[in-house]
């Protein structure tokens, strides 16, 4: 059942969301600390594992739905920010895309090389 | 009566607001650059254009989503279904393929979400911006488009900020698909090591794989596959030890 597959979903996401709460309240502070990221790697898992569960070629579909709407969400994303008040640091987001691309491709020889030597 | 029903119906409204912008996006693409400039960087383009223009007309701070009409694009491109979806992509993905990788692909992630968020925090000091949340979400930003309002939405940044975070997000996409191509060869990006490297170090999804598409096809996967981690981890590092780090220092 598709629902199966969002329902994981769903839960794996809230799971993470909670986790990622509760490690910002450790630390004393009002965020949510990488639940989002928990939340994938709990779905990586689940997707991972063959011997305690396995989800259905029919179940997957309720996960795969949301995985291949993601650029559209995103979109939407993009459409709904505050883009007026952002323009004032445009010229920012230049100077950094930049910056972080150029020392970015420098890094991909060095790294590349590593194991060689 | 039209527009009571597109009302009504906010979030099929939102659905066929989105497929429209994002058929434009992929049609422009491919005809004006033969997909070369990938499709999904021209439709969130699109997005901060019309948030933009929205902005200019309601004077409101939702983008398009203060037209009531398009009131459904605030809960489709809201926190929780952007969450959901973002999970998602994380489904099919092998951890063996990363293992596969090796030292090299699991070090370059590491590398390219701390060297790229160090330098968007750098800018954003030397941009004069002051508080933790400011600068954390805009070297979130740095990491990839979606890792920075993620962020921004977590540790509670304000709408300017997580805007101007998608937009480095961007522009480093953007950079990544063109000057990919360009500097290819002075890099070594010609074969599945160094593909792999590079799919970690930049991380951006459509930026990666426009750019690889670019220099060879067969290159694509491989890069792609480090990729799909580098959300992951970097929505797991920026908005934990990444925040508490520049929360120290400000």
């Amino acid at each position: 059942m598709v629902i199966y597959g969002i329902a994981l979903l769903g839960a794996c996401t809230l799971s993470g969301l909670l986790v990622g709460k509760l490690l910002g309240s450790l630390f004393g502070i009002e965020a949510n600390v990488g639940g989002i990221g928990i939340a994938m790697l709990l779905l990586m898992y689940f997707s991972n594992s063959n011997s305690y569960f396995k989800i259905g070629d029919i179940s997957e579909k309720g996960i795969t739905f949301w995985s291949l709407i993601y650029i559209p969400i995103i979109v939407a994303m993009a459409a709904k920010q505050n883009v007026i008040g952002a323009l004032d640091g445009g010229w920012m987001a230049v100077v950094a895309g930049f910056f972080v691309v150029a020392i970015s491709f420098l890094c991909i020889p060095l790294i590349t090389n590593i194991k060689k030597q | 009566m039209f527009e009571e029903i597109l009302i009504d119906n906010y979030l099929l409204t939102a659905f066929v607001f989105v497929g429209i912008t994002v058929y434009a996006a992929y049609f422009l693409s491919d005809k004006l650059t033969g997909g070369k400039f990938h499709g999904s960087a021209v439709a969130i383009i699109f997005g901060l254009i019309f948030a933009y223009l929205a902005g200019l007309v309601t004077n409101g701070e939702k983008g398009v989503a203060d037209f009531a009409i398009l009131s459904g694009v605030g809960l489709l491109g809201g926190s929780m279904l952007r969450d959901f979806a973002i999970v998602a992509t994380a489904y099919g993905v092998k951890l063996s393929d990363l293992k596969a990788s090796g030292f090299a692909g699991i070090f370059s992630l590491f590398v390219g979400v701390i060297v790229s968020f160090s330098l968007g925090a750098i800018i954003a000091i030397s941009f004069g911006y002051e508080d933790p949340i400011s600068i954390t979400t805009i070297g979130a930003g740095s990491v990839t488009f979606v890792v920075g309002p993620v962020t921004g939405s977590a540790i509670g940044a304000d709408s300017e900020v997580i805007a101007l975070s998608i937009a480095v997000g961007l522009v480093k996409s953007i950079l990544v698909m063109t000057v990919t191509p360009v500097v290819a060869k002075r890099i070594g990006l010609d074969n599945p090591r160094s593909a792999i490297v590079f799919g970690g170090v930049m991380g951006t999804n459509s930026g990666v794989a426009a750019g690889l598409a670019a220099v060879d096809p067969k290159l694509v996967p491989y890069g792609a596959m480090t990729a799909t981690f580098y959300t992951a981890l970097g929505c797991l590092m920026v908005p934990s030890i990444l925040f508490f780090l520049i929360d120290v220092f400000f």
